[in-house]
């Protein structure tokens, strides 16, 4: 059967670090990178006599994560234990939530191409504590637990999506949302944002639910969809081929680009969940829920964006990139919603040119989103030149110079004075018999002719508009 | 109640490698302790929420213990390690992990 | 050797400094407690002493009490910590051979109370393994034995700290109770022994057994000891979430109201089958002697008494199943050689843990176990309600509840040791009191006529130290068997006196 008669059915989870500064549990600190276990106490090491105490923030990032997705902010939920055995595990359980989680159902917003949006289902957002890292070596293993008890959501979602691609635009849009939020960085590299998928597929119109097999071990967009892909074919072939499906975990490998059977899963783990005596039940008031800002989303943004004038494109470019809607939505705040074409423009382009050449850093600005408005007014006050606007702009952005002292420092100040544009007009006319004659025969468009040639007398420092305006009187007068 | 194939089960969860005459003598004591504690199936506990926690903090106070996310220092790398059985400096050290 | 209380006196009036004190609970100690003894059946009370460091804190007090800046009652008194609380560089086992050598990086809150408190650390008392036990027969290291009798033990789990004080090696110890290892030591070696309600006391750095259960309490000669002792580490801990905020009152204020007019209830289900006549005897004529001092009494029923031992076992063994899942060989303690790591763990445990430790750790992990976590657990949760309940409902009429602590007296070496589910039954009276989270207290009532130590248990509502202080000392005022000393041979000295 070819494998389009299946029909895959996808659910995903995510486990996202909290961008919180010290862990869930104890106060070591979160940053990544530092060196193996210097990022440890009694608590997160496992010590006898060790106990859990709860970082509020991080439920507080729970809890706007909830609010942000549609989901039900549960005003009391319970923490559990997860028993089993691993080394980076030092307490021989995660602390975790089981029965009744922080947050229930909810949707991730998931952009079609068409440009619709299409909400694909959770089922629950809840915290957890991370395990810390096994580093394989030929003949033995080491363990850091810098990361050891590290906050993260899990988020969950219904087995909702349909295919790869499917899976890897939930991903990038839950990412981005998190992003926008404040609170996960996205970074698929350094593992604070982990993936794993169910996969089952079913014969086309089935109603019943193939067996699913979890994939593990997936770290970029890219894989997802490779991963997801070879395991939908590999499904298919093994129920053409007559067998069934085996409910396991299976490891991605991305050199070979293929899914495998882990082998050290002899029998299913039976995690003996229950609730964690050590914890009081997580009771919020509704005043504190209510309380918990969301900004507006992805989706929300580019709806603004378009409606503000902004190109489909340039708003996509934008609304995936936190640091550019952040940008943009400063510089139109400061030159006021007229100006969010332009802004968008010059994010897209100019900003992003320069970042990407690491000239400018917008984690430490330089610039303040009030000086390109100053440009903006600079240049439709008649002051600057198109030209000499995109100049001021740029060093305006990697300098942060005041707008008018480069202005002023370049001499990029148009001439917009009428006595001094009137000489030059005069030049120009009168060395254009020929072409005035056919100006006022009717040829009206050699109007940007004559500007023009002023403009080039002016080494450009000349205002068009003035200058056309002398022009046509000139011109249309006598 | 319990026999020793259960045994062998719940000894590999709780990661208890057993004789097989511990086998024996367990399957036989758990069972008797099993026994006892099955009195509690005969009471009646229709509509009885479980005492799953035992203190006595109200909400509020509950919230206000919370701890603010300010990062302490732990404890000193040297420290965290110096009662592992194996470490190398860095990291504790176990045999090789299979995946 | 004088009371906690006496001797806090005797510091602060300068008639003994605490060099002195600590040196004479050295002596004692030498004499009657270790292998260097030299007697047939040494105490074992101790499982080390932190000599030095005991010795420094010492000469500190003694220059606090010089210049006039002594930091409280405590002060000075030495006093003798079970080896279940992290304390920072000294070896803690929890009498386990899997954490032999373990030396904590970090001190358990109360032991860090203490300190501030000037107290000095006179070392580790012996204990069943992880707390789990009766006897202290499940000390990886060897039992402890009853200072009223050598050839019985002083109970368990908290019976090095219960034997220290009895045979007065020291003023004042710590132990835990979890389902009454401070009481039933208590009572079997003749002092006072409190476990404070749940969330009293803070459970940091206390290594864990069953963490619902689980509180830290003090042992001391008399109720004024144990009310110091309270004071000093009572009180909330950001470290421990499940630590209660409520203020904490002046105990050994509060312990001096008389009782007069308080109401204690005597529930029918405690003085049933099982019980020792001369225990009964004993705790009845504890009962009339609060009576004549005003203390009212009546019948109560706690009818779900019966369920407690069976709702216990459940609920604690699942709780240390999991609590124990951290001893596997990695970053502390015993590690098995083993080339693989299940090998590891399951060598490591295997070598590292007792057989009683280990019934129970399968016991628990059965109860959670799937297709068996309704049936057992959550079902023992919910009985545990109705345990909890039937107290609730009880102080809706009176303001303490009086029952004998143990069933019978100090119990042979090796007697129960045969049927794990008789040394289960010990804790028939005190296991309620910590499934219901609430204070209980022994104090001594009595002695058997073959001259071993009786104890009451008195229960009260959460929270309610101060009343359960106050009727014990209205027993102790009228009574003098917390002054009776047990019957150890010395050489050449009389029988102490206070």
């Amino acid at each position: 059967m070819p494998v389009s008669d299946y029909e895959p059915v996808i659910g995903l989870e995510v486990h996202a670090q909290l961008l919180t500064r010290s862990k869930l549990f104890c106060s070591c600190a979160t940053a990544f990178g530092a060196p193996p276990n210097t990022q440890v106490c009694p608590t997160c090491l496992g010590l006898p006599g060790a106990l859990p105490a709860l970082n509020r923030r991080a439920v507080e990032m729970a809890v706007k994560a909830g609010k942000a997705l549609g989901c039900k902010v549960q005003r009391r939920s319970i923490w559990a234990r997860k028993n089993y055995f691993y080394p980076d595990l030092p307490k021989g359980y995660q602390i975790s939530q089981y029965e009744i989680p922080i947050c229930e159902g909810g949707s991730v917003p998931v952009p079609a191409p068409d440009g619709s949006i299409r909400e694909v289902g959770l089922v629950r957002i809840h915290l957890e504590e991370d395990a810390g890292k096994n580093v394989h070596g030929a003949a033995e293993s080491e363990v850091d637990l810098n990361r050891s008890g590290v906050p993260l959501i899990e988020i969950v979602s219904k087995p909702e999506i349909g295919g790869a691609e499917e899976a890897s635009e939930y991903l990038k849009s839950l990412r981005l949302v998190l992003m926008y939020l404040g609170v996960n960085d996205g970074n698929l590299e350094e593992g604070s944002f982990r993936c794993d998928a169910n996969v089952s597929i079913r014969r086309r119109g089935a109603q019943k639910l193939g067996t699913r097999v979890e994939l593990k071990n997936i770290n970029s967009f890219r894989f997802v969809r490779q991963a997801i892909e070879f395991e939908i074919e590999r499904q298919a072939g093994v129920l053409d081929g007559g067998g069934q499906i085996t409910q396991e975990t299976r490891l991605f490998d991305s050199e070979k680009g293929e899914t495998r059977s882990m082998r050290s899963k002899e029998e299913a783990n039976d995690y003996r969940y229950f609730p964690e005596p050590d914890l009081p039940p997580l009771t919020l008031t509704d005043a504190f829920v209510e309380a918990v800002e969301v900004p507006r989303l992805p989706h929300q943004r580019a709806a603004d964006l378009l409606a503000a004038g902004v190109s489909a494109a340039d708003a996509r470019t934008i609304v995936n990139d936190v640091r550019l809607v952040e940008l943009h939505g400063a510089i139109a705040a400061a030159a006021g919603a007229a100006h969010a074409r332009r802004a968008a423009h010059l994010v897209v382009g100019e900003v992003s040119r320069l970042r990407n050449e690491k000239l400018i850093d917008l984690g430490a600005p330089r610039f303040t989103p009030d000086q390109i408005a100053e440009v903006f007014r600079l240049q439709d006050a008649g002051a600057l030149g198109s030209t000499a606007a995109r100049e001021v702009l740029s060093e305006v952005l990697t300098t942060g110079k005041p707008p008018a002292r480069i202005v002023e420092e370049k001499g990029l100040a148009l001439v917009s004075d009428d006595a001094a544009l009137s000489a030059v007009v005069s030049a120009i006319l009168a060395r254009s018999p020929g072409e005035i004659e056919k100006y006022k025969a009717g040829k009206k468009n050699l109007l940007g002719f004559f500007v023009g040639q002023a403009m080039k007398e002016l080494k450009g420092k000349g205002n068009p508009s003035a200058l056309g305006a002398l022009f046509q009187k000139r011109l249309d007068d006598g | 109640m319990i026999d020793r194939r259960q045994v062998r089960h719940v000894a590999r969860l709780a990661r208890l490698e057993l004789t097989a005459a511990e086998e024996e003598t367990f399957a036989a004591q758990l069972s008797h302790v099993l026994e006892y504690v099955e009195k509690l199936n005969a009471v009646d506990v229709s509509g009885v929420a479980p005492l799953s926690f035992a203190g006595d903090a109200s909400a509020e106070e509950a919230w206000s213990a919370l701890r603010a996310d300010e990062p302490r220092p732990g404890l000193p790398r040297e420290r965290a390690l110096a009662a592992a059985p194996a470490q190398d400096g860095a990291a504790f050290v176990v045999p090789r992990i299979i995946e | 050797m004088r009371a906690l209380g006496e001797l806090s006196d005797a510091l602060a009036r300068g008639e003994v400094t605490a060099s002195g004190a600590l040196g004479q609970c050295l002596d004692r100690i030498g004499r009657l407690d270790g292998a260097a003894s030299g007697r047939a059946a040494p105490l074992r009370a101790f499982l080390r002493l932190t000599v030095e460091e005991a010795r420094a804190q010492a000469e500190a007090s003694d220059g606090r009490r010089r210049e006039g800046k002594a930091l409280g009652p405590l002060d000075g008194v030495p006093v003798a910590l079970k080896d279940i609380f992290c304390q920072e560089g000294v070896e803690t086992t929890a009498g386990s051979k899997i954490l032999a050598g373990y030396l904590p990086p970090y001190d358990a809150t109360v032991v860090a109370r203490l300190r501030a408190a000037g107290a000095v650390l006179l070392g580790k008392t012996n204990m069943d393994e992880f707390a789990m036990g009766s006897s202290t027969e499940n000390s990886a290291f060897g039992p402890t034995r009853n200072p009223w009798d050598p050839q019985r033990t002083p109970g368990g789990s908290s019976g090095g700290s219960a034997a220290a004080v009895a045979a007065r090696l020291c003023p004042g110890a710590l132990g835990t109770d979890t389902g009454g290892s401070i009481r039933q030591p208590a009572a079997l070696v003749g002092c006072v022994g409190l476990k404070p309600t749940y969330g009293r006391v803070s459970r940091y750095g206390v290594i864990a057994f069953a963490s619902s259960l689980d509180q830290v309490g003090p042992l001391a000669q008399d109720v004024r000891g144990v009310a110091l002792l309270l004071s000093a580490i009572a009180g909330k801990d950001e470290r421990d979430q499940t630590s209660s905020a409520r203020p904490v009152p002046d105990y050994g204020a509060e312990m001096q109201k008389p009782a007069a007019g308080m109401t204690v209830g005597v529930p029918r289900e405690y003085f049933g089958g099982g019980l020792d006549g001369e225990v009964e005897a004993a705790v009845r004529a504890g009962i009339a002697v609060l009576e004549k001092q005003g203390v009212r009494t009546r019948p109560i029923s706690l009818p779900n008494s019966p369920h407690a031992i069976a709702t216990y076992y459940i609920v604690a063994t699942a709780e240390a199943s999991s609590n124990l899942a951290r001893y596997d060989g990695v970053r502390y303690g015993h590690r098995a050689r083993a080339g693989a790591l299940l090998e590891l763990y399951e060598k490591t445990r295997a070598e590292g843990f007792g057989a009683e430790v280990k019934r129970r750790i399968m016991l628990g992990t059965y109860v959670l176990s799937a297709g068996y976590y309704d049936a057992y657990y959550l079902r023992a949760q919910k009985v545990r309600t109705l345990i909890r309940d039937d107290f609730a409902r009880a102080f809706g009429e009176v303001d303490a509840v009086v029952s004998p602590t143990s069933p019978h007296a100090a119990f042979k070496l090796g007697e129960k040791l045969s049927d794990p589910l008789a040394m289960y039954l010990n804790d028939i009276y005190t296991v309620p009191v910590n499934l219901a989270g609430l204070p209980g207290l022994s104090a001594p009532c009595g002695f058997t006529r073959g001259g071993l130590p009786i104890g009451m248990q008195l229960i009260g509502r959460p929270f309610d130290e101060s009343g359960l202080l106050r009727l014990a000392r209205a027993l102790e005022r009228e009574t003098e068997w917390h002054r009776r000393l047990p019957p150890l041979q010395e050489d050449g000295d009389a029988r102490l006196r206070l």
